[in-house]
């Protein structure tokens, strides 16, 4: 007997765009292409094309943040940007997301200009595309982003991040260097629009745009994440032009449940369960739409480059 | 279900009230809600009756397995996403044990089975079910298995074996549980469906490719059996998304209505299966039978199942109760937050972060986040006092004051005046809190 294959008739198409300049558009990096796809994630019937998902190896220039399982893994390499930059290399990733944290002025309070070698030093020893993060201190990051975003003009790197509350000046430094933004919201399907809309509003090319809804951790609210990710996605097939811009998830606060953490009776090895934790994290971010994930384990990594693999039916 | 309209063709719109609404059309729009039952209505036809009962089944049938209160039920889907309603009956697991186990590795694989169970805010997660197979090819030694299982457990069961002698045997032993049959190919359709008839079973489907698959239903149901399970036998991750999608989006759809039962899918061991399960339960997945499922697993998976079948409209709440964070003492400071689970994860993972001691009190908002629980009336002065006092707090943290949510600075006064303690307004956002408590 036939089966019919039920095609939702879509409408819209996520919008493609380059992260990381070649040396012809005048950069040192090897571009990745985004975007573009046409239907359901890995839907092949819906959208014939193999769907392009972006690994991102996180690393940071100071070690506050870093998950203990992280730092255990990478062992000397977390102490230098450059040598994880290289670990996560060899390891297969495929874009680098850099927290510039030494630059905490409650921290190390690093300056801008410090921030930026760092960047450029990185940026001569590996040729991936690069997402470059301040501390999370608006005033602070206003001045980094402008420093790097100028360091590394044409580089096209991916700027964290514009919210609703500031987003003038990482969309300035981005678009006086051609660099691309991420615009964040926090886990609501119109609050993702509307830092597009302000973005777009303010000056900042559509195509230059990549919206982050805040992936919630598993356990942590991942519901409420893999369903506006879902309605994001739908809506921007549907026709939304100002959803369609692709998404970056970030999986590293996996790390911060207890239960990926903490012994568990009966659950197993702790650091086993731990990667499992990010992992499935990032299996529901990728099912309900993302194009960029950020993960900090390399273990997660392998895994979830499999599950891409396996989901564009090549393993 | 059909429109309120297409239900008022086939009633008799004598409007007699005999089903105690006003009119036909009021009655076929309760029915259009599932708010009323056809039967409720004594003057239908037989071809009315029919007729409705057909375009009312639901898109996925609703397949019981097991007996009393450890039954499950699968399927009765209605939704192709969950934030379009819920996803219903979450995804059941089954840990697959072989008749070829000596007896010691029997009773081990039965106590790591019963190991596998997780409280989680304020729900069990454990395994459903087992999977008892055949692998020796002999009848005594699996009706013996069987027979040995259902005395030392309370398991819902699964039956596999491709012999339908050696299904019927044990399927008849215990039919009062209601096992699970798998499964039904080609090869030996019909008399997997006598079997399963003759102990009342419900039956499982296997083949490669959807079509097959169809096929198989049509015949089941021809020889009598209707409460059937798919196996579409994926062998990666694209072909379970596909297929399961394919199956799901035809019934709910209702364009194709040849596949509308619970889909079963078994799970190799390894990072494979393991992948294969976590798309499974995101993606429309009813049984998921583990070759093996590690500890390490088991709870990512299911906290991951008990993630994407909460309802959306009901949010996760976590026990209202004082929490020591830091480990804490008598000069600690004292904070509170709500029991939606989303906050009070927050709330908790900035307070850990901050690596400052402090007693943090949940306060029951029935789940809602700290401005809309204020805004509704859920959030007062008395339920922070009355939450205060229940747990003990002030006992605890002997501070005299309490630190409250930036959001919800104007309780300060009322607060004061219900607790006696001071008011400290803490940061809006809960990432300002490490900050905030290093001051």
């Amino acid at each position: 007997m036939e089966v019919p294959v039920p095609k939702e008739k879509w409408t819209g198409s996520i919008g493609e765009m380059e992260l990381g300049a070649s040396q012809e558009k005048g950069g040192s990096r090897r571009p990745l292409r985004l975007g573009g796809n046409k239907g359901l994630p890995f839907l092949s019937f819906e959208d014939p094309a193999k769907r392009t998902v972006a690994l991102a190896g996180f690393v940071a220039d100071s070690l506050e943040d870093v998950p203990v399982s992280v730092k255990q893994a990478f062992g000397e390499a977390v102490n230098d940007p450059i040598a994880w930059c290289r670990a996560w290399r060899e390891r297969g990733a495929d874009l680098i997301c850099l927290h510039l944290t030494s630059t905490n002025p409650e921290e190390m309070d690093a300056s801008p200009e410090d921030a930026a070698v760092t960047v450029i030093d990185v940026m001569k020893a590996v040729e991936l595309p690069l997402i470059i993060y301040g501390s999370g201190h608006a005033e602070k990051d206003a001045k980094v982003l402008e420093k790097v975003g100028e360091a590394a003009k044409g580089e096209r790197l991916l700027l964290g991040q514009a919210e609703e509350g500031g987003y003038k000046s990482v969309a300035a430094a981005a678009m006086a260097n051609g660099h691309a933004v991420i615009g964040f919201s926090n886990l609501d399907i119109n609050l993702a629009k509307q830092i597009v809309i302000l973005l777009t509003d303010y000056g900042v090319g559509r195509g230059d745009v990549i919206i982050d809804p805040l992936m919630a951790a598993l356990g942590m609210g991942l519901e409420y994440s893999y369903s506006v990710n879902e309605r994001i996605r739908i809506s921007a097939l549907s026709g939304d032009s100002m959803l369609q811009v692709p998404m970056i998830c970030d999986c590293t606060s996996s790390w911060k449940a207890r239960e990926a953490t903490d012994e568990v009776p009966h659950a197993g090895n702790t650091l086993e369960r731990g990667i499992w934790w990010e992992s499935t994290t990032a299996l529901a971010a990728l099912l309900s739409g993302a194009d960029i994930l950020v993960l900090g384990h390399p273990e997660a990594m392998d895994i979830v480059k499999d599950a891409v693999k396996g989901f564009r039916g090549e393993a | 279900m059909a429109t309120a309209i297409e239900i008022f063709k086939h009633l008799p719109k004598k409007n007699c009230g005999d089903c105690k609404f006003p009119t036909c059309l009021a009655f076929a729009m309760q029915l259009a809600n599932n708010k009323a039952k056809l039967d409720d209505c004594p003057h239908i036809s037989e071809a009315g009756r029919s007729a409705l009962a057909s375009s009312s089944a639901p898109p996925i049938r609703l397949v019981k397995i097991g007996s009393g209160r450890n039954a499950i039920d699968m399927g009765d889907e209605t939704e192709l996403y969950r934030h379009d309603k819920r996803f219903f009956h979450p995804t059941a697991f089954a840990l697959r044990v072989a008749d070829d186990l000596a007896d010691d590795e029997l009773y081990r694989r039965l106590s790591y089975a019963r190991s596998l169970r997780f409280e989680r805010v304020g729900q069990v997660l454990r395994l459903d079910l087992l999977e008892l197979e055949c692998r020796s090819g002999d009848m005594e030694r699996f009706v013996s298995l069987v027979k040995k299982v259902v005395a030392e457990t309370e398991w819902p069961l699964v039956l596999r074996t491709k012999d339908a002698a050696v299904m019927s045997a044990a399927a008849d032993a215990i039919k009062d549980r209601r096992p699970l049959l798998h499964g039904a190919d080609a090869s030996n359709l019909k008399e997997m469906c006598a079997a399963a008839k003759q102990a009342g079973c419900p039956l499982t489907l296997v083949a490669d490719d959807l079509g097959t698959l169809a096929d198989l239903v049509e015949g089941a149901r021809r020889e009598g059996v209707e409460d059937l399970v798919l196996d579409p036998r994926p062998s990666n991750l694209k072909d379970l998304l596909e297929r399961c999608t394919i199956i799901r989006r035809g019934a709910v759809r209702k364009t194709f209505r040849g596949l509308g039962y619970p889909i079963y899918l078994a799970v190799p061991s390894g990072r494979d299966g393991m992948l294969m399960a976590s798309t499974a339960v995101m993606k429309y997945g009813s049984l998921l039978s583990f070759e093996e499922l590690p500890a390490a697993n088991a709870l990512p998976l299911m906290v991951l199942r008990q993630n994407i079948y909460t309802d959306p409209q009901v949010p996760i709440q976590v026990k209202p109760d004082l929490y020591p964070v830091n480990n804490p003492g008598p000069d600690s400071p004292l904070l509170f937050t709500t029991n939606f689970s989303l906050t009070f994860f927050t709330v908790m993972s900035d307070l850990e972060k901050s690596k400052v001691p402090v007693w943090l009190q949940v306060v029951d908002t029935e789940g809602l986040s700290v401005l809309t629980a204020y805004s509704a009336g859920k959030l007062t002065a008395e339920s922070v006092r009355s939450a205060l006092q229940a747990s003990g707090a002030m006992e605890r943290s002997k501070t005299g004051s309490l630190v409250i949510p930036g959001m919800v600075a104007r309780m300060s006064v009322k607060l004061n005046e219900a607790t006696g303690l001071q008011i400290i307004v803490g940061p809006k956002e809960s990432s300002g809190l490490p900050k905030f408590l290093r001051s």
